[in-house]
């Protein structure tokens, strides 16, 4: 599964989506009413166990996390620095 | 206080209602009005009664008729200034044979027509029937503390206080939810009048008189409440005036709904200042000990016992307590829901539905509450975030202002500087349109419509087909934009949380269940009148809520209720079903057949949501949106198994008190039962 996939089947779980077709890579996860600030925190410590990374606070920026498109472009940099 | 409902042919002819039909409707308020029960009856219309006796026990039954029986009225609630009333009209000629506060509706129809509903003082829904011109006319107070719901089908008006009535009253009425009724809910927290959640039926919106004849039906507003604009309409005076002011009309508002009453009359007490205030005041008219009531929590999160027992001592009331326990709470949810008609997002009516039973235990009918204070002296966070977020807004790029939301919610300042970003980020969500209306409602709204996530595509949808916000404020007040910002929040908080909730699913409802009436003296209309009036710096001094109010419990109240913070009421919610030993019902209503069967949540969506409670136990990890989404896919399930799956319950009420027919008896056989008892 991809970074996308993993995020996605997370938020639709976790977030209890009825129709997880509606999470494209670009929805904007807080203003289309999925997720609200605590659940940002819920995605964070998510992204924290499953991909082994550390979000420090600095990077908990809507520019990192608003979209699922964003989040695995965001992983896959913090992915990058650890190799 | 009581239960009232008809029907009326809105064709020619429509064949008369049966009294089954009435007795069904009228049983089905047994417990609104459980003393007493009346009906009328002629070929066009009926009125049916559920009688609370409070005022004149022995004469004051209805339906009951001016002095030439061509004039009928039901009546649901108290007209507070019945007696100044009562003088004007025999001063006008008008004569009485009660001493009831219901006979001076027939009368002061006669007199005024529409135009009376505005001189009273109280709470009611009315219906009165004018046989002669076959006329119809309904009224609803001010501010909606009494409910009355309205629905057509096959050529009759049918209404009552609640919607089962009127499902008893006529069952081939079709039960469905409606979307945009469940949109309303998962946006406001509730339907607002005139929408319910049920698809055909609706409610009569507060302040508002209709008439229904044969020329059509005739819908106005008798009031609407009113704030200065641009300094016309404020309050002159200083704010140690406004604060003596508030106390002298508010002990004013107290005496009335104490003493306009010949049973005891009771007061709420949850420790807050807002009520602690009222008891305080109905001590010293009352001046002598009275009962008060208050409910305690197991869960010490949302205990306030100090604060009532420091009260409760302080004015040497006669005092009781129930202690509820999350399980108390999870074992009257469906009764709770089976009262309040519709979803719920949190399980707060619940306690209040077991305080009820306490003061119906206790041998008390009426209660004076505190409600309505935060609303129209400016209480709530919602005012003091709305004027943070517009001070930011002005000034969108400062880092500077957004740090006053730290002082709004302590905790955000204590917590990880990520959660700060993320929370600002939150509130800071479109500070451009600060000067909008509903800017600080909207951050709100927003929060609860997102839970529409769970509903099933199709009905989400439907839901969504229709913009409820943009249809809210499509109906705002011309002069709404001119009002301050304050005034603005106000408005559209009376009219969607507590006219909408608060009265009716936490107050009337959850009274209503256990016969029990609630008084409320911020909702006397020189209270209300004042309170709009007076400078918004008067109710929301920097950031001090209801600063005035404060002023002015001053040495009535104990210090500390005037200085403690003020403590939102909560109640446990998804911790209150995740116990061991839960009930049956929970699993039932959350499992897939249920929930595809009312059509409204995805089934995979609920499982999903319940799997989390689960794992959380409910608990810091279940957030505040995960809350109010269980507690709203329980009580939907709740609501489409006992009020829209099975037939109505309908059974007649014990026996008539007050029996009124009117129709001609059919050739060859005797009156109709009851029908010679004498009227008395």
């Amino acid at each position: 599964m991809t970074v996308q996939e993993r995020v996605k089947q997370f938020i639709a779980k976790n977030f209890y989506v009825s129709d997880p077709s509606q999470l494209t890579d670009e929805v904007s996860l807080i203003t289309a009413g999925y997720v609200d600030s605590t659940g940002m925190l819920e995605i964070i410590s998510f992204l924290e166990s499953e991909f082994a990374i550390r979000v420090e606070d600095k990077e908990a920026m809507p520019e990192n996390l608003e979209s699922i498109g964003r989040i695995a472009a965001f992983v896959a940099r913090k992915q990058a620095l650890k190799a | 206080m009581c239960g009232i409902a008809g029907s009326v042919a809105l064709a020619d002819g429509a064949p008369p209602p049966s009294l089954e039909d009435l007795q069904a409707m009228v049983g089905a308020l047994r417990h609104r009005g459980p003393d007493e029960f009346g009906l009328y009856r002629d070929t066009h219309a009926a009125l049916g009664h559920a009688r609370l006796s409070i005022i004149d026990l022995a004469t004051g039954q209805q339906p009951l008729c001016n002095e030439d029986g061509s004039l009928w009225v039901v009546f649901n609630g108290e007209i507070f200034n019945y007696l100044e009333l009562r003088d004007e009209l025999l001063a006008l000629g008008h004569s009485f044979r009660t001493r009831s506060d219901t006979e001076v509706i027939v009368h002061a129809w006669e007199a005024w027509g529409a135009r009376a509903f505005e001189r009273f003082n109280g709470q009611f829904a009315i219906a009165l029937w004018d046989a002669g011109r076959r006329r119809l006319a309904l009224a609803r107070d001010r501010l909606g503390v009494r409910p009355l719901y309205l629905c057509e089908h096959a050529g009759r008006l049918w209404f009552a206080s609640e919607v089962k009535a009127i499902f008893a009253g006529d069952p081939t009425i079709p039960r469905a939810l409606d979307p945009a009724g469940l949109a309303e809910t998962f946006t406001f927290w509730s339907p607002v009048a005139p929408q319910t959640v049920f698809q055909g039926v609706t409610e009569l919106e507060p302040g508002h008189a209709r008439v229904v004849s044969r020329d059509g039906v005739e819908d106005r507003a008798f009031w609407e409440p009113r704030f200065p604009v641009a300094g016309r309409g404020a309050f002159p005076g200083s704010l140690p005036e406004a604060a003596e002011e508030v106390r002298a009309r508010l002990e004013e508002a107290v005496r009335l709904r104490m003493l306009r009453a010949d049973v005891p009359v009771g007061s709420y007490l949850s420790g807050g200042l807002d009520s602690s205030l009222i008891a305080a005041l109905g001590r010293k008219v009352k001046g002598e000990k009275f009962l008060t009531f208050s409910l305690r929590f197991a869960d010490a999160e949302y205990d306030e016992t100090s604060f009532q027992r420091e009260v409760a001592a302080r004015i040497e009331s006669d005092h009781h307590e129930v202690l509820v326990r999350r399980e108390d709470i999870a074992e009257a949810f469906p009764a709770v829901v089976f009262h309040a008609e519709r979803p719920l997002l949190r399980t707060a009516p619940a306690p209040l539905f077991l305080l009820s039973r306490l003061v119906r235990e206790s041998g008390i009918k009426v209660v004076l509450t505190g409600e309505g204070a935060d609303e129209m002296f400016a209480g709530y966070d919602l005012f003091k975030e709305g004027k943070v977020r517009r001070f930011w807004g002005r000034q969108p790029a400062s880092t500077l202002r957004p740090r006053l939301l730290d002082r709004l919610y302590p905790y955000l300042a204590r917590s990880p500087v990520a959660q700060q970003a993320l929370a600002r980020e939150f509130f800071g969500r479109g500070r451009e349109g600060w000067a909008e209306p509903a800017f600080a409602h909207r951050i709100r709204w927003q929060g609860a419509a997102a839970l529409q996530r769970l509903f099933h595509p199709d009905f989400q949808r439907r839901a969504r087909s229709l913009d409820v916000v943009a249809r809210q404020l499509a109906r705002l007040p011309a002069p709404f934009r001119e009002w301050s910002f304050l005034a603005q929040d106000q408005y559209l908080e009376v009219r969607t949380l507590l006219g909408a909730y608060l009265l009716s699913a936490q107050g009337d409802r959850m009274l209503m269940a256990h016969s029990v009436e609630g008084r409320f003296p911020f909702l006397d209309p020189t209270v209300v009148e004042l309170a709009n009036a007076l400078p918004a710096a008067y109710k929301l001094r920097v950031l001090d809520e209801k600063h005035v109010l404060k002023r002015a419990a001053a040495g009535l109240v104990p210090e500390a209720i005037l200085r403690r913070p003020k403590q939102p009421y909560r109640a446990p919610d998804a911790l209150s079903f995740v116990g061991e030993g839960r009930p049956d019902w929970i699993e039932e209503v959350l499992g897939r057949p249920a929930v595809a069967e009312a059509g409204v949540f995805d089934p995979g969506a609920v499982e999903r949501l319940w799997a989390k409670c689960r794992a959380t136990g409910g608990a810091e990890q279940f957030s505040n949106a995960d809350n109010m989404a269980l507690v709203g896919a329980l009580s939907t399930g709740l609501l489409d198994r006992q009020l829209i799956r099975p037939a109505p319950r309908r059974e007649a009420p014990a026996e008539l008190r007050t029996f009124v027919d009117r129709l001609p008896a059919p050739a060859g056989r005797g009156p109709a039962p009851g029908a010679e008892r004498p009227q008395r």
